[in-house]
């Protein structure tokens, strides 16, 4: 059976997962993780990865990826406009709203020298 | 008279003889859930206000003649992941604390459409991610049969409710066997139908590529006219499949000679307990006695499904759940500096740990470096695990299993160690990795008197022939009439999170 | 040393269609904030999108338009994961991997010199919400979702530009074939075009390229056009000190006329692209794509030239009547009307253009139908009426009047020529009998008083009069007097 390094065989060469690693993925999702909370991910995280490195047992060359499980394609809409929310139904539950817009925090903006 | 324990069929008698009034039933059935949802915990939200109203919508149809839906003053829990007009959808979650959504699913539409009543929202695993309903922000749900024992999960709730007599039908979800599972460990039945065959439009996704709405209730027949209510195609969901929905009840025949059960072998290897494996084996057994023909199969890539399963469900979760930042709707942090604060705080403080895990795992197994030995390695045995399928339908109408390995467990017992929950999953996450559907029925007890469910695989489409095997089994096993004594009153145990 | 920039382009344009890509709420422009949203726009929980075939046609168009090698068999697509709050679901549904079309061409033309620029791929994709930031509150960012499921298309070049003035060239050549074939309104301050060019610099003869920046907030080609010089320029100068450019997104500044680096700290972007599973392939692309080629108009380039070679009428001229599909059918019908081309062109050019550019004529619906306006021609070629009295009055009023037959108004305005011989003899006899002197004059060779005769008899004729008649019959009765 094929070992899949041709695919990078990452799972099978470094299957745990380092608190970096934890970190820097906890970022991509947003998650304000500890580092309790980092070394407690690490270890679950690690485990599961451990496991699902048997998939790197399986032949999968020539196998095409299956993302849609029925085969339907062109599922396509005609272009015609249908009536919207009110305004307050589009927006009345956001935790923070002013004059018809939705509020969120402004984004941190550093200026030329990175002085926050 | 239990008004609680009726069918749907005897209720509907009832009202159209008008011996009872939908007001009568739905009355019958907030006392019922007063008296035990203490200590069950099925139910998020009750709707009781709207569904008196709904009653008397009922009762005037009847008062004048109308022609009425059959499932016309049914009272129907609906799982609290499926959207509901109006009326809060948590999903198990704080950050969709006090959610509510501007529209109807569409499954929750056609119910209404259908005139049933709808109790109220039931519990689960928060998002739908559990086997055991101790992922909830609202508590875990306790299993009728032992208050101490988990009802499984994700649609824990749903199917407790059931058992307790909380409800007569209710909506779950299915995205690795959350129908399945917790029906199997509860004693009643659920359907987990094929990909496309109900509408996804409203169910709030967690793995858009396996989530399936289920229909679960007590008996076969009940659950085949749920699903003939909620199935069909919807233009709003492109993954619709625009096929006419056969009439199931004209396959509740009893009759299941010249059709052939497989049985996998791959499904009863190490790892399942003994009572289970025995109450299966004689549920085969007898459908063999009932005329069908029992032929071994093999599903090779059975052992697989898990590890693909964990791979594609968190990619998918880790993208879908990324909408609940604290921007538009539901919990917002409180306490933050900035943009990027406001968004980690809030989604640390939001989701409980097994959908952070989840979402982490997912994030992992897509990013930068990782998609193709991760992601894309796990679709390409996707289609193995499909191949499979395809090639034991070449000779078999369906395919019996247990639904899970065990009984259902203690609650607790199993939370610090995921990795064996998710390995339980095996019997489940195929069949919505190959998108085909699957019912899970009562087949019997263990000997301390806990449920064990048989699951029945179908081709894509096909639940009728599911309907059909699985109607000649309930009708001719002699326990199933059996109700959980559910008289000890519990201590909610903490929150599983 | 000498230095050459490589240049690439990464447009976006809005598709012309009436509702959002995966959803019904409109996409018209203006409205007020959040009042275009539902469930699926909004990433709500549970909503789920729908393809807008109009979009899927738009973006086909632009493929066969754009002469796209490859029309992709099943054009798939893909979720873009990210955060920001101008995007509601947290990630964007675009395509990768499997886009709509690839490797088309568009031709420029820049100081006269043709030049093929090579597009790699066209995609569908949704566009993003807006942010609006007041001055006063420097925490927080308002969000409007309108614009959030927009379709765009989004067209990238190959970095086969090497000047500013190709950039701009490029962008207008795209503009107006987009514009042409109905693909996109494409106006860039509705936000319906958005061009982000990239920039490298190598020294003249290298063959590697150098660190890439990308320009953004650039609302206008001259704008495009200067970023891009200001750009060459800074690599350039970074060059020559012997220092390394560095990656990065720099910001065009209008009002300082000068880019700086983005101030927002930029996320090292990992996008984690996967395949959209609430979605299907299309796979019709390759029928439809067909069908569109049959059906496309001809491009402005081609209706150009066959405009100079068929009417004989001058490039220039050929430009404006082929403007769009509308103005140049109207050229068509009063060039066939009237049998001169050259005339139809010179009313387009003149009278036509300057009733567009005041606003009293739509391009789409002539308020003067094309017969009229060659019937009027005819009139004045038949010299029933001055060629200035048909611009500066008749046409006015049928304009004002658009059921005024040409005829009617001549009359109804008294401007009808005086082109009878016999008529118009007897009034130049009148003239040169009451004007003695000047007649010596003349005849002694004092030809500028032929201007003075006219100017009598227009006088007598109330200006009616045909001038190449009174011309005819003056200089012929003058000479042999």
């Amino acid at each position: 059976m094929s070992s899949g390094r041709e695919d990078g065989g990452r799972p099978g060469a470094d299957p745990v997962i380092t608190a970096d690693e934890v970190r820097h993925i906890a970022h991509l999702a947003r998650l304000e993780l500890t580092d309790r909370e980092i070394e407690w991910f690490r270890v679950r995280l690690g485990a599961i990865l451990e496991y699902v490195a048997k998939l790197n047992e399986i032949d999968i060359e020539n196998v095409e990826p299956t993302s849609h499980v029925i085969l339907m394609e062109n599922v396509l809409r005609d272009d015609v406009v249908r009536p919207s929310l009110s305004r307050d139904e589009a927006i009345g539950s956001a935790p923070s709203s002013r004059n018809g817009f939705v509020a969120a925090p402004r984004i941190i903006e550093t200026d030329d020298s990175g002085v926050v | 008279m239990h008004l609680y324990r009726l069918g749907v069929g005897e209720i509907g008698r009832l009202l159209r003889k008008r011996v009872i009034s939908a007001r009568d039933i739905t009355g019958a059935f907030f006392a019922r859930i007063r008296a035990v949802d203490q200590s069950v915990n099925a139910y998020i939200t009750l709707l009781e206000e709207r569904a008196h109203a709904k009653a008397k919508e009922v009762d005037a149809k009847i008062a004048s003649g109308d022609e009425l839906s059959p499932l016309a003053g049914i009272p129907v829990a609906v799982k609290d992941n499926i959207c509901t007009q109006g009326v809060e959808t948590t999903c198990g979650s704080r950050i969709l604390s006090r959610y509510r959504p501007q529209y109807d699913a569409t499954a929750v539409a056609r119910l209404r459409a259908a005139d049933a009543i709808i109790l109220g929202k039931t519990n689960l695993d928060e998002f739908g991610m559990g086997a055991s309903n101790e992922y909830s922000y609202y508590g875990p749900v306790a299993n009728p049969w032992d208050l101490l024992r988990v009802p499984g999960g994700s649609s824990g709730g749903s199917a407790a409710a059931l058992a307790a007599g909380e409800t007569t039908l209710a909506l779950g979800t299915d995205t690795g066997g959350s129908t399945r599972q917790p029906a199997g460990l509860c004693g009643v039945v659920g359907i987990k139908p094929t990909y496309g065959r109900v509408s996804r439009y409203g169910l709030v996704a967690f793995a858009s590529s396996l989530d399936q709405i289920g229909a679960m209730a007590r008996s076969v027949e009940d659950c085949a006219l749920l699903l003939s209510i909620i199935a069909g195609h919807d233009p709003r969901d492109s993954t619709s499949a625009a096929l006419p929905v056969p009439n199931y009840h004209d396959y509740l025949t009893g009759e299941v000679r010249g059709l052939r059960i497989g049985v996998p072998r791959e499904y009863f290897a190490e790892g399942i307990d003994p009572e289970v494996e025995s109450a299966v084996r004689d549920a085969i057994d007898h459908l063999a006695g009932l005329g069908a023909e029992v032929v071994d199969v093999s599903l090779p890539h059975t052992e697989y499904g898990v590890a693909v399963y964990q791979l594609v469900a968190t990619a998918e979760a880790s993208s879908n759940l990324a909408r609940y930042d604290g921007i538009g709707y539901g919990f917002r942090a409180e306490d933050f500096d900035d943009l990027a604060g406001m968004y980690s705080r809030t989604r640390h403080d939001g989701f409980g740990n097994e959908v952070k895990r989840r979402i982490m795992l997912g994030a992992y197994v897509l990013s930068a470096g990782y998609y193709e030995a991760y992601y894309l390695r796990a679709q390409k045995v996707r289609s193995l695990i499909r191949r499979d399928f395809e090639e034991a339908f070449a000779s078999v109408d369906c395919l019996a299993t247990p639904t899970y390995p065990t009984p259902a467990f203690r609650l607790g017992e199993k939370l610090d160690d995921p990795l064996a929950l998710y390995l339980a999953d095996i019997y489940n996450t195929s069949a919505n990795l190959a998108g085909i559907p699957g019912i899970s029925i009562p087949c019997g007890y263990t000997g301390d008197g806990f449920p064990v469910g048989l699951q029945l695989l179908g081709r894509p489409f096909d639940e009728k022939t599911l309907f059909r095997i699985a109607y000649a089994y309930e009708q001719t096993a002699e326990w199933r009439h059996r109700w959980p004594e559910l008289d000890i009153p519990v201590r909610r145990s903490a929150d599983g999170v | 040393m000498e230095y050459e920039a490589i240049i690439g382009m990464e447009v976006h344009v809005q598709l012309k269609t009436a509702s959002k890509i995966y959803c019904g709420c409109s996409t018209a422009f203006g409205a007020e904030p959040n009042t275009q949203t539902c469930p699926v726009c909004l990433g709500l929980p549970g909503a789920l999108p729908v393809l807008n075939r109009k979009a899927v046609e738009l973006g086909l168009k632009a493929a066969v338009t754009l002469v796209c090698d490859e029309i992709v068999e099943r054009a798939a697509f893909a979720r873009k994961n990210y955060f920001y709050p101008d995007l509601p679901k947290g990630y964007q549904i675009t395509q990768f991997g499997a886009p709509l079309a690839r490797h088309g061409r568009i031709e420029i033309e820049v100081e006269g010199q043709q030049k093929e620029i090579g597009i790699r791929h066209l995609l569908i994709e949704e566009d993003a919400g807006k942010l609006i930031h007041s001055e006063g509150e420097s925490d927080v960012s308002f969000v409007d979702f309108n614009r959030c499921g927009v379709p765009l298309l989004e067209i990238v070049s190959e970095p086969d530009l090497r000047t500013p003035a190709e950039a701009h060239a490029y962008l207008a050549a795209l503009k107006e074939v987009i514009e042409y074939a109905g693909i996109s309104d494409a106006d860039m301050e509705k936000g319906q075009m958005r061009c982000e060019p990239n920039i490298s610099v190598r020294p003249r003869g290298y063959k590697e390229f150098g660190t890439r920046t990308e320009l953004k907030n650039l609302n206008s080609f001259r704008n495009v056009e200067r970023a891009i010089a200001f750009e060459i320029e800074r690599h350039i100068g970074i060059l020559e000190r012997g220092e390394k450019v560095e990656q990065a997104t720099m910001l065009w500044d209008e009002r300082a006329q000068r880019a700086s680096p983005m101030r927002v700290k930029e996320e090292a972007h990992d996008y984690r692209y996967f395949p959209e599973p609430d979605l299907t392939a299309v796979t019709l692309g390759r029928d439809l794509a067909a069908q569109i080629r049959a059906e496309l108009p001809e491009l402005p380039r081609a209706k150009r030239a066959r405009f100079v070679s068929g009417y004989g009428i001058a490039p220039e001229q050929a430009a404006v009547c082929a403007s769009s599909p509308a103005v140049a059918d109207y050229f068509e019908a009063v060039a066939k009307a009237c049998g001169d081309g050259n005339e139809a062109a010179k009313w387009i050019v003149g009278v036509v253009a300057s009733a567009v550019n005041e606003g009293k004529w739509d391009v789409n619906a002539p308020s003067v139908a094309a017969e009229k306006l060659a019937a009027l021609i005819r009139l004045v070629a038949d010299g029933a009426v001055s060629g200035i009295a048909a611009r500066e009055n008749v046409f006015p009023a049928m304009l004002e009047r658009p059921g005024l037959e040409p005829e009617e108004a001549v009359d109804e305005l008294g401007l009808r020529q005086m082109s009878d011989e016999a008529r118009l003899e007897a009034v130049v006899d009148r003239v040169i009998a009451a004007n003695p002197g000047e007649v010596v004059r003349y005849r002694r060779g004092e030809e500028k008083l032929l201007g003075y005769f006219v100017g009598q008899v227009m006088e007598e004729t109330k200006g009616r009069a045909n001038p190449k008649i009174v011309n005819q019959l003056l200089r012929r009765k003058l000479a042999s007097g």
